[in-house]
Parts: C-alpha cells; structure tokens; sequence
C-alpha cells in the first residue's frame, strides 16, 4: 500500500508534471491563433490588400450586376452617312431590319425621335444635331461642327455629363447618350434577357408560347413546333445550339476522365498494393509513377497534350484521365492493402484460380469503397473540366472565359454561370444518387 | 408441400444467371459508352488521338532542348520564380485556413443535435450546396474583372468553394460525436459557443485537420490553374514563359520544377500526417 501513498515529494513531482502540460497547452491554445493571425497579416501586406481597394474597378462591377439582368437597345445614327439603325445590344444579330425600330422610336424622313422614358426625350436633327430634353435640367442642343461639337451647355456641368471638344457623353437614368464626330447613339436599358428564346428575324419571335404550341401556323414552310424549335436552337444571339454542347463536352471530359482513369488504375493497384504486389520493387516504382502523374497536375498535362492532340475535349479528357490515375492508384493500392484476407482465403479454399480469387474474393470487398471514390471523383472533376476546357479550348469553360474577355455580354456570362452551377448540381446528385443505389443497396 | 415444386438448386442458379446477365449488360453498357465517349471527343478535338501520339513527347522535349543548353541558368530562374511560388502556396494556404474556420461554424450550425438554431439547418446545409457547385473559376474570372488580376480573386474564389466542400466533410464527422461532454458542459451552463469549444472540437479536432490539410493540397493545385487563367502566382508566371514561344522555353522548365516539386512536396506531406492522424487508411 505503500506506494499508493506519494511522499511530499513525488507529488510536487506530479503537480510540477501538471502544471508544465497546462502551461504548454495554454501557450499552444494563445500560439495558435497567433501564428495565424501573425500570418493573415503577414498576407495582408504580401497581396496588397490596401492598394487593391485602389485598383478595383466598382464601375465594372457595376456595369456586370445591371447588365447581367438587363439589356440595352442603341439607336446609332452614322453621322457620315446619315442612316439610322436600331439594335439590340448593338450587334448585327440583334438589328431590327432597315426602317423598323420599336415603339419608342419614331423613324422621320430627316429626323428621329426618341422617348427614353419619364420626360426624357432625344431627337436626332438633321446636319449631325441632337436636342435631348431632360426633366429638372431642361433642353440640351449638340450638334458637330466640322471636327468639334459645339452644344449649349454651360461651362461647369454636373457630373452625369461629359462633355469635349470631340465627345459628349450624358449618362441619366433612362439611358446613355452620347454624340461623336463620326456617330450619334442612344442606349435604351430594359429589364430582361432579350431576343433568348428567338431572334428578331425568327417570325416567332414576340409570339405567345400558347399560340406557337396551339395556335395557327405562324410561318407557312414550316410546323409552328418544330419550326420554333428550330429558330431557338439555331438562335444566333444565344447559340443555345453550341452552349448544350459546350455543357456536355465538359461532362464528356469528366466522364471519359475519371472512368479511364479507374480503369487504367485498378490493375496498377493490384500490382501496387502490399499484399498483392509480386514483386517489391515493382511496388516501389508503380507507387512513385503514381506520386509522377500526380504531381504533375491538370494544368501541365493539359499543356502537354494540348501539343500533342490540339485543343479540344480529348485533350482535356486525357489530361484528367492522367492525374486521375495517379490518384487512383494511391487510393486503390491503399484500399486493396486493407482488405480482409479470409475471404481470399475462402474462395481459395475451393481450388479457385488467382482470377477467380480475386474476383469473388477481393473484388466484392473493395468494390464499394472504389466505387464511391471514383463518384466522388467523377462529381468534382466536372468542376475541374470547366477549368481545363478553359485552358484547353473545350466545354463551356471556354464559353464563359470566352464571353469574360469580350466584357460585353455580361448577361451571357450570367447564363453560363446558372448552366454550370446547375450542371455541377446535377452532376452531385447523380452521383449521389448512384452511390446510394449501388453501395447501400437498392 | 409448397416447396416441393421449387428446387431450390435451379432457382439459385437462376438468380445467379440472372444477376450474371444483370450485371453484364451494364458493363457493356458502360464500355459502350465509354468507347463511343472517346470516339466522340476524338472527333470534336482540333487534332486526332492517332495522328498526334506519336508527338506525346514533343514538348517535353522542347522544353529540355531549350533548357539543356542554358543549364547553368536554370538555378538563376528557380530564384526568380521563387516568390510567384510563394505567392501560389499563400493564396492556398489563406483560403484554406478562411474556408476552413467558416466551414467549422457552418458544419457546427448544421449538424443536427449541435445547431445552434435548429430551423437554419436545411438553409445552412444549401447554402453549402451552392457554394460547393460553384467552380472556382466562375467566381475568379468576375473577381478579377471587378479587382483586377493578383491573387485575391483567387483566393476569395478558392476560399469560397473550401467552405462548401469543408463544410459538408465537417459536418459528416461532427454527427459521429459524442454527445455526453455537451451534456456535462450544459449542466453547468455553458453558452453555445463554449459546449462546441470545450465540448466538441477536442473530438473532431484531428479528423478536421486531417480534411483541410487535404484540402490544402487540393487548393495549391486550382490556385496554380486559376493563375493561369490571370490571377496570379506561378500560374500566371507559367502562362507568361509559355507566351515566349519555342526556344525560350528554359524559364517555363524552372516554373514546372518548382510546381512539380511543390505539389509532390505536399502531397506527401499530407499523406504522412493523415496516416498518423487517422491510424487507418489515407481515404
């Protein structure tokens, strides 16, 4: 009983031993958070977070959050050759045909008059003229004068208005104006997506969608269902067409990706795993093979095989098929280690081949571990296939890099990033869902 | 007897042939589409899968072609792109440790039996969802045409994403603890924040750190493709020497050492301390 009794000084020895821990683990619990915050500032400085606030343009983040729910009509008079068109958002495909506008253009012989909305209107005079009313400010004339415009403006205007000798810009809350030497343009902005389901030559376009389903044949060639259908896959503005291709070339390059890539890696993960491996040394290189084409990454086989094969799905679907593999084969060669030896020993217990071992005794254990590895892979490399297809010229990651560097179609964009969310979202489920099904059993 | 018409033997023979038959179908299946799959991305890509293999090999040997007469330059280039690999690792390194403390309140807010406000959990557990689905990319490009290129488009992009996928890890592990020290801390009145402190984090700890640090590992990989695509970091520095064309392709060699040896680095780096925190399997 002796020693259950400590003498004074064993058990200063274990309060000391006590208090040292506490002491130690309160400094790691005020280091910690210390050395992370000590880091945090650390970054702050390294990414120059002060002079980013600088840097930042808020008038282009401005411009993506109205455009990405609205759009614009110009009304572009060439002041050289005095014609007036109407179009929307300014492009060619957009164009309502020569001597059409909308309502709120009136189309003159000479002049052209244009109601912006709430008192603001513009008129297009003849001789390179403007006169624009705004209610609160009042009537303001501009016209080119040989290389400058002159105007009635006063010297000091608000700052919703700029105005030099070769440019005059007035921005209002109807619309933009603005009045150069070699072109007049008003922009109108409207809430929406236009011209999404059909383009102004399309005759369904402004058709209700009960009278296209029901209603009479709209254009006499054609049925109005598959005739509508037509003009809306083919939509030039939209490509609706291009982009369902976009969207499945990413999920293709997932699929071929991340499948191959099991495929190619359940063998090597035989031949890598511990207790199957026939020879030590083959192990050792597979292992160091797999920690290669890992380590390598997405984006440097991407470039390399973009050498190789171009750009296109394949590229992007054999550079995921690469890296994968490596992943693969680590997890598999790490599963298969794990697996239980009886049943091998089992089936084996039958006079079973090494096929058959395998088979029925290795195969059925690691299968859904595997499986839901390779789900799970599947799930995120369609995230991963958006980036490649943007570096490799694929899928609709190149869609999107695509209508970001024009920086004018911000509704585009908008459209792009809904697809690919609910791609992703879908593409989460379905694994999901066939994880449930396949693991745990209908 | 019912059972006397049913031979047993026949019937599991049956059952067999017919799981056999099952099972074969959507393989081929499978095959199938896979086989048609590559067919299809062969045909849609700029160059055939055929045609170009024999040419696997042309960059890297462009690359050494261009790098092994400069060799003694190529130490000079690993130090100038030092701090661009730097840069990558801290855009890493700063969205994992943010994607990861909001993942930590999240999951501990959505996790049933923990939450602080039981109704927010079917909303919490979506807001994941969505932060989840949506890929890096995305929310980089529109970042850096609001902030402009550099690495905090990337980081707030990563960042974003991490606390999705974290967050339903987290919550996964969160929902095997033990209740009993959240019992013992109620008793003696513990606010919220203090039962998941003391009472639920010690549990969880190891497996958390064991999911970021894989995290980590993921992220040094979309910081260095987001670079590529202008927000900063090696990526951006690799896209620039790839611009130079061929022959001057030894600065890009530099930048592939240094990504090549940053990710092995991590990689097992992350694989060790997940084999000790863990004890089984690195899954």
């Amino acid at each position: 009983m002796s020693d259950a009794v400590l003498s004074p000084n064993q058990s200063n020895a274990g309060y000391d031993a006590a208090e040292r821990l506490f002491v130690k683990k309160r400094l790691i619990s005020f280091a910690l958070p210390a050395a992370i915050l000590a880091y945090f500032v650390y970054v702050f400085f390294a990414f120059d977070l002060m002079g980013l606030a600088g840097r930042a343009r808020w008038d282009n983040g401005a411009t993506l959050l109205s455009d990405t729910w609205s759009y614009k009509v110009h009304v572009t008079r060439d002041n050289r050759s005095d014609e007036t068109s109407v179009a929307i958002e300014g492009e060619r495909k957009g164009a309502y045909p020569q001597g059409e506008a909308p309502d709120w253009v009136t189309l003159g012989d000479s002049t052209t008059f244009i109601d912006l909305g709430a008192g603001h209107e513009v008129t297009f005079l003849p001789d390179n003229a403007i006169s624009v009313t705004i209610p609160d400010f009042g009537v303001i004339d501009a016209r080119v004068d040989g290389r400058t415009i002159v105007s009635n403006l006063p010297e000091e205007t608000p700052d919703w208005i700029s105005a030099s000798r070769t440019r005059l810009q007035i921005n209002t809350e109807e619309g933009r104006i603005s009045l150069t030497r070699n072109r007049t343009e008003v922009f109108n902005y409207f809430p929406g997506w236009e011209l999404f389901f059909f383009t102004l030559d399309s005759p369904y376009y402004g058709q209700s969608l009960f009278d296209i389903l029901f209603g009479e044949r709209i254009d006499p060639e054609r049925h109005n269902i598959a005739g509508a259908w037509h003009d809306f896959w083919h939509n030039a503005m939209w490509s609706h067409m291009q982009v369902a291709w976009a969207l499945f070339e990413t999920i293709l390059m997932a699929f071929l990706g991340t499948f191959g890539a099991a495929i190619v890696s359940l063998p090597l993960a035989f031949l890598a795993a511990k207790n199957f491996a026939p020879l030590q040394a083959i192990r050792f290189g597979l292992r160091r093979v797999f920690d290669l084409f890992r380590g390598i990454d997405g984006l440097i086989w991407t470039i390399i095989l973009a050498r190789a094969f171009g750009p296109g799905p394949l590229t992007g679907a054999l550079a995921i098929l690469l890296t994968d593999t490596g992943s693969f084969g680590k997890m598999f060669s790490e599963a298969l280690e794990n697996v239980d030896d009886k049943q091998i020993e089992g089936v084996g217990s039958t006079g079973a081949r090494t096929v058959h071992r395998y088979r029925f005794g290795v195969l059925p254990q690691v299968t859904p571990v595997l499986l839901s590895q390779v789900l799970y892979y599947f799930e995120s490399n369609t995230r991963s296939a958006t980036v490649i297809g943007a570096i490799t010229g694929g899928g609709i990651g190149l869609l999107l890099t695509q209508a970001m560097i024009t920086q004018k179609d911000w509704e585009e964009v908008t459209y792009y990033i809904i697809l690919v969310v609910l791609m992703v979202m879908l593409m989460d489920s379905v694994s999901g869902w066939i994880r449930r099904k396949l693991i745990k059993g209908e | 007897m019912a059972y006397a018409d049913h031979d047993p033997r026949s019937n599991y023979v049956a059952m067999v042939q017919r799981k056999r038959l099952y099972g074969g179908i959507t393989l081929s299946i499978f095959v199938l589409l896979l086989a048609s799959g590559f067919m299809l991305a062969d045909e849609r890509n700029a160059g055939g899968f055929w045609s170009g293999l024999h040419r696997i090999f042309d960059f890297p040997i462009d690359v050494w072609q261009d790098t092994a007469p400069k060799l003694d330059q190529l130490p000079g280039h690993l130090v100038t792109y030092f701090p661009s690999l730097i840069e990558t690792i801290n855009i890493a390194a700063t969205s994992t440790l943010l994607g990861a403390v909001a993942a930590m309140f999240l999951s501990l807010l959505s996790t049933r039996g923990l939450a602080r406000w039981p109704h927010l959990i079917p909303v919490i557990r979506r807001t994941m969802d969505i932060m989840r689905a949506i890929p890096e990319i995305v929310i980089a490009l529109v970042l850096i045409f609001v902030l402009g290129g550099g690495p905090v488009p990337a980081m707030i992009a990563i960042a974003f994403h991490t606390v999705g996928a974290l967050g339903k890890l987290f919550s996964e592990v969160n929902e095997n603890t033990d209740l009993k020290p959240v019992e013992g801390l109620s008793s003696v009145g513990a606010t919220w924040f203090q039962k998941m402190w003391f009472g639920i984090v010690p549990q969880v700890a190891p497996n958390w750190f064991s999911y970021a640090l894989l995290r980590f590992e993921i992220n040094i990989r979309a910081s260095a493709i987001l670079g590529f695509v202008g927000a900063g970091g090696i990526g951006y520095e690799l896209k620039n020497a790839m611009s130079w064309g061929q022959g001057k392709y030894d600065e890009a060699a530099a930048i592939f050492i240094l990504l090549f040896g940053t990710i092995v680095f991590f990689d097992q780096l992350s694989s060790h301390f997940r084999n000790g925190l863990t004890h089984k399997g690195g899954h």
